[in-house]
């Protein structure tokens, strides 16, 4: 059994606490926008928000969440409107295949929410995701487009 | 969009019976009198062109969509065509299924080899054409006036002469009682008001909000989750397991044996599946391959490389040996490259309902009809009884031409009547379970005259052949003729220099890995084999770069050209900036031409900073400019990854990179600035998708022969520990 609080909502689920939170999310939850790539916090994709904070959920287990407020790129639009790092992406038509945009978005949103006008620099330092398509000019245009607006 | 095309009893029957006439390619079905429906009840003008009363246009694509952007492309030119209002169009895909049972009217369903759009260019745009030659005569027919006096732009149907209009919601029952016209006229490319534009993405809105549904986020009612080990060592079979072992283990439902080389253990959930099979005892039997490794593949490869040893000829003029052996001076080079996974970002997957007289398979694929051909296969039931729903791909880069996962996911459903499976790779059985970039080794020998002009060139290519494996029916007399890109003496990927005497061979030999596909496939090392040698042979005689490919390059101007583009855009007459250096290479694949320049700098002799990329390509026309220019910096990405980070090695008969660790991929702080020069001179449809990753590796190690001296002949650059500042 697990306490989450996953998007504003409390969830208790049936789960062993040893489960790696990206798992409980996408099935125990089932909330998929949250991607596996790698299972090992080296790609990025199951990137949610932990308090706030950017984290990869493959490296997170279940156990680690518990108490602690869970965003997924489910719980980010509010009140019906895109975060404005979706709407950036769309405006910059930033994916392609999109497999590890979720996670992208949701590390950009972090990183925005504590630097709202990264450098370069910064943006270098916070943004490790993969993608293997090779969307990086227009994640980084996009960046500076949401910073700037 | 929708994830599939659902055709009511009738249409499906009418389609079978027009299929019978042997007519082809949806634009000239001749339904008659009878409307196919698609799943909604709206008509189908044809095959490629639905419309609904609220005048929303659904385009057919047949060709996946794996980030490339071709559905949006190919929607462009149908859309074009059709003279519709673009901000009503959606897609969908029609299923291969429904193609066999239709007589393919959306011909080709294979994305590969760059030609989603090249491929199918020609009869999508007829799709359109038709379609709004009908719904203007149905027009017509409604107003009692001629076709010629009416005209349609918008999805808006006018009669001139009156100011008359209507919609083509309006007019889509009637004119899907039409007989299609059998002539229809396409547009000149540079009347193009929807094709030619960088229009926005279709498939974009989803990839943003988590609610785009890939394989592995396909689910259905009851359905069960498994994971699977095949044989670690290719070629190797599975022995036996011990299921009691793992029995008890949460959430476990059923433990089998897939084909003859892998097991699969059955859970509620993945985690619990895949939590299992780690646990579950197994025995392998390895087979002849388990002391197979890199050190005796390279071996292996390297006699190939002797002139003795026998090899197909794929380019010949005059007689290059002859002329090296009585050169007034030869420059020698041998180069490698390794294996290479893909790497799609989702790992490979596939759901299946297997009902004992039915079967349905869900996934993402670069061939839907080939996953068809593996399923009905492996189902043990007809054709008309099975069908696989294509979904939107998570990467393919070449690795989901490929259908074994499908098979697997057959196999194991089959196993469980009646109960949905959806099968998901690990990252550890998707790198060790590929279709790896085949691994070739190449000895260059030029030969100069006294006067310093290059008077022969040999190229002896030495490893393996995807075709053999792959399509040994695309074999010509034994010959690969995939393994010369980039270096044919005609075709789509013809070499660019007029060289007196030469001769470009390869010596077969295939090891065990199974080869395949991969973004570019032979022309990434065949281009850092004659791009990095060129330079070797510039620099040989104290010649620039540049000044000495333009001397070979008079006869092939469209490749000269792209090359000068690149060239004038970096500045390439000008000094570079202090510490900077430059590289330049050009290749022709897939239809295209594409040159690239590199500035980069180096610290410490292994520190390598990329500063900026010029690219130009050529590819004869250009359905969206935006989409083409992010294919061409993705090529960056992709083929510099593999040339700092990539390499897989074979220990004991396996791939011994597990995951993103030990395979790595370039990060954004990697990414230098790539500027494109789009150039499409008309007159030929070349590939986009692939082209331009020849030259990202040559371009970047000839600037680092110009920063160091060093010339690298070798792919990746960490194992030379050489990596990105
Ligand atoms: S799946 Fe978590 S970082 Fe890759
Ligand atoms: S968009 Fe395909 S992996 Fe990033």
């Amino acid at each position: 059994m697990a306490n989450l609080t996953i998007n504003g909502k409390k969830i208790e689920i049936d789960v062993e606490p040893d489960t790696p939170l990206l798992w409980a999310i996408r099935e125990n939850i089932g909330l998929t926008g949250t991607k596996y790539g790698c299972g090992i916090a080296q790609c990025g994709a199951c990137t949610v928000h932990v308090d706030g904070v950017a984290m990869r959920s493959c490296g997170m287990l279940v156990s680690e969440a518990d108490g602690k407020a869970i965003t997924t790129i489910e719980g980010l639009a509010a009140d019906g409107k895109l975060h404005k790092v979706q709407q950036a992406w769309i405006d910059h038509d930033v994916p392609q295949c999109g497999y590890c945009q979720t996670g992208m978005i949701m590390a950009v949103a972090a990183l925005l929410k504590d630097t709202p006008k990264p450098t370069d620099e910064e943006i270098n330092e916070a943004i490790t995701n993969i993608c293997r398509c090779g969307t990086f000019a227009q994640v980084r245009e996009a960046i500076h487009a949401v910073a700037n607006a | 969009m929708n994830q599939h095309v659902k055709l009511n009893r009738r249409a499906f029957v009418i389609g079978t019976a027009a299929a019978g006439a042997g007519l082809a390619l949806g634009f000239n079905l001749p339904f008659g009198p009878t409307v196919a429906r698609a799943a909604d009840g709206s008509p189908e003008i044809n095959a490629w062109v639905v419309i609904r009363p609220d005048d929303t246009v659904v385009i057919r694509i047949a060709r996946s969509e794996m980030g490339q952007g071709s559905l949006t492309g190919l929607a462009q030119l149908v859309a074009e065509e059709l003279e519709c209002d673009w901000s009503k169009v959606t897609t969908e895909y029609p299923t291969p299924g429904q193609s066999a049972a239709r007589g393919r009217p959306w011909g080709d369903f294979s994305t590969g080899g760059s030609r989603g759009i090249r491929g199918s260019h020609d009869y999508v745009r007829k799709g359109g054409a038709t379609a709004r030659l009908m719904l203007i005569q149905a027009a017509a027919n409604e107003w009692k006036v001629p076709a010629s006096e009416c005209s349609a732009a918008n999805s808006i149907i006018t009669h001139l002469p009156t100011g008359r209009t209507t919609t083509y919601g309006k007019m889509a029952e009637a004119a899907a009682k039409l007989s299609p016209p059998s002539d229809v006229k396409l547009k000149d490319a540079k009347d193009w008001k929807i094709a030619g534009k960088g229009l926005k993405r279709l498939d974009t809105a989803d990839k943003t909000t988590g609610a785009m549904v890939y394989g592995i986020d396909f689910k259905l009612p009851g359905m069960l989750n498994a994971a699977i080990k095949d044989c670690p060592v290719f070629g190797g079979k599975l022995k036996s397991f011990d299921e009691a072992k793992i029995a008890n283990m949460k959430g476990v439902k059923k433990v089998v044996r897939v084909g003859d080389s892998g097991v699969a253990v059955v859970a509620d959930t993945w985690w619990h599946a895949k939590t299992a099979l780690d646990a579950l005892p197994i025995e392998w039997d390895e087979g002849p391959n388990a002391k197979t490794s890199s050190e005796t593949i390279s071996k292996w490869l390297a006699e190939g490389l002797e002139p003795s040893q026998t090899a197909f000829v794929g380019n010949k003029n005059g007689d290059a040996p002859a002329e090296i052996s009585r050169a007034a001076k030869v420059v020698e080079a041998v180069y490698n490259y390794p294996y290479q996974n893909q790497a799609t970002m989702e790992p490979m997957n596939a759901t299946a309902l297997h009902t004992g007289d039915k079967l349905d398979v869900w996934c993402g694929t670069q061939n839907g009809e080939a996953a068809f051909a593996t399923a009905v296969q492996a189902s043990g039931l007809s054709a008309d009884k099975c069908d696989v729903h294509k979904l939107i791909l998570g990467g393919g880069f070449g690795r989901r031409g490929q259908s074994d996962y499908v098979r697997q996911a057959v196999l194991i459903a089959k196993q469980m009547p009646g109960t949905p499976i959806k099968l998901l790779w690990s990252r550890e059985e998707d790198m060790q379970h590929g279709f790896y970039h085949p691994v070739t080794q190449c000895r260059m020998v030029g030969a100069f005259d006294a006067d310093n002009n290059l008077t022969a060139l040999r190229m002896r290519i030495s490893g393996q052949s995807i075709l053999a494996r792959l399509r040994p029916e695309a074999m010509i007399n034994g010959m690969d003729p995939a393994t010369f890109q980039g270096l044919a003496p005609s075709g789509e990927a013809v070499i660019g220099y007029s060289i007196p005497n030469l001769l470009i061979e390869h010596s077969m030999r295939n090891p065990h890995v199974p080869p395949g596909f991969w973004r570019g496939v032979n022309i990434n090392p065949n281009t850092i084999y004659l791009e990095s040698f060129m330079d070797e042979l510039a620099h040989a005689v104290g010649q620039d770069p540049l000044a000495f490919r333009r001397k070979l390059m008079s006869g092939h101007p469209k490749h000269l050209a792209v090359l000068n583009a690149v060239a004038e855009r970096i500045g390439w007459d000008k000094p570079p900036p202090q510490g900077v250096y430059r590289g330049l290479a050009q290749v022709m694949g897939y239809g295209s031409y594409v040159a690239g320049a590199a500035e980069i700098s180096v610290t410490d002799g292994s520190k390598i900073k990329v500063h900026r990329i010029v690219a130009a390509t050529d590819p004869g026309y250009v359905v969206n400019p935006a989409q083409v220019e992010r294919q061409v910096a993705g090529s960056f990405v992709y083929g510099l990854s593999a040339l700092f980070y990539g390499g897989c090695t074979v220990k004991d008969g396996r791939i011994e990179q597990t995951n993103f660790d030990t395979y790595n991929s370039m990060r954004i702080s990697e990414m230098p600035k790539v500027e494109t020069i789009l150039m499409p001179s008309g007159g030929f449809w070349g590939g986009v998708g692939e082209p331009t990753i020849g030259v990202a590796a040559p371009a970047v190690l000839n600037a680092y022969f110009a920063a160091t001296g060093k010339r690298i002949r070798s792919v990746p650059l960490r194992q030379q520990n050489i990596g990105f500042a």
